[in-house]
């Protein structure tokens, strides 16, 4: 196995938490934070002993970027839906995806992003086939959304958390 | 201190995020009266909860930081925190929906 830069999530989110609240960065906030944030972390670890180990962040830096242009773009497409909706009720409809990540930090991430975009929401995942059932607003073209879901979202991911 | 006291550049761009953030957000919540069925109308506050909240958060920042003379970011944490929560009641949702039209 080759050696990849491991970065611990939680107790530098929880940090950068502490320092965010307190709105400060001086060593007495720094130190009570890093006692702080280890200290949590050591609790988790008893209730969800399955850690993240994010790595390659560069690729996150993009997929953060192409998830807020899809928010911005699907936010306008959905408010063109709604005004026009009097006129032209949107075709709804599930569909399916295959998936090839496993990775359950991966998979929750993914959750997120599709349903923190306005027009899409995570509708199921099949565990043994790896199959995600996805509902859309407006149901046109169904391979224009495997195409952003698997190339835009889950490659990312995939060399994010595997 | 008061909003009279924000000078103009932050005013400003602040205005008008703070208009289109509500804007959005009421577009959004048109959608639960104008979408005919469940299925539609659960995509319709996302709107808020995203880019109409989003907007509004900067506006905060923007606002903030310009009144203390210096960098005011706590905002990312609501951004971070309502970006993480807010799918998972939409996801739940679904699900309860899914299972009653199912059964």
């Amino acid at each position: 196995m080759k050696l990849r830069p491991l970065i611990p999530v939680l107790p530098v989110f929880l940090l950068a938490m502490w320092l965010l609240l307190n709105d400060s960065v001086s060593p007495g906030h720094l130190v009570l934070g890093a006692v702080f944030a280890l200290l949590v972390t050591v609790a988790i670890a008893r209730l969800r002993p399955l850690p993240a180990w994010p790595r390659r962040l560069y690729v996150a830096i993009g997929l953060i970027f192409h998830v807020l242009i899809d928010i911005v773009r699907s936010n306008l497409a959905v408010g063109r839906i709604i005004l026009g909706a009097s006129r032209y009720q949107p075709t709804v409809g599930f569909m399916k995806i295959p998936l090839d990540m496993r990775d359950p930090h991966g998979l929750a991430m993914l959750a997120v992003i599709i349903t923190g975009t306005p027009g899409t929401v995570w509708a199921g995942h099949d565990a043994e086939n790896n199959v995600l059932t996805l509902h859309v607003l407006d149901l046109k073209d169904e391979a224009a959304w495997v195409r952003t879901v698997k190339q835009r979202y889950e490659r990312p991911l995939m060399e994010i958390f595997e | 201190m008061s909003a009279s006291d924000v000078p103009l550049w932050a005013a400003l761009p602040a205005a008008f995020l703070l208009v289109c953030g509500g804007l959005l957000t009421v577009i959004g919540s048109l959608g639960l009266l104008r979408l005919r069925e469940f299925y539609a109308r659960i995509h319709a506050p996302t709107m808020g909860s995203t880019l109409g909240a989003g907007c509004v958060l900067i506006a905060s920042m923007l606002a903030s930081s310009a009144l203390a003379e210096r960098p005011v970011i706590h905002e990312l944490l609501i951004t971070v925190l309502i970006l993480i929560t807010s799918p998972v009641t939409a996801m739940l949702l679904m699900r309860a929906a899914m299972f009653r039209s199912k059964s």
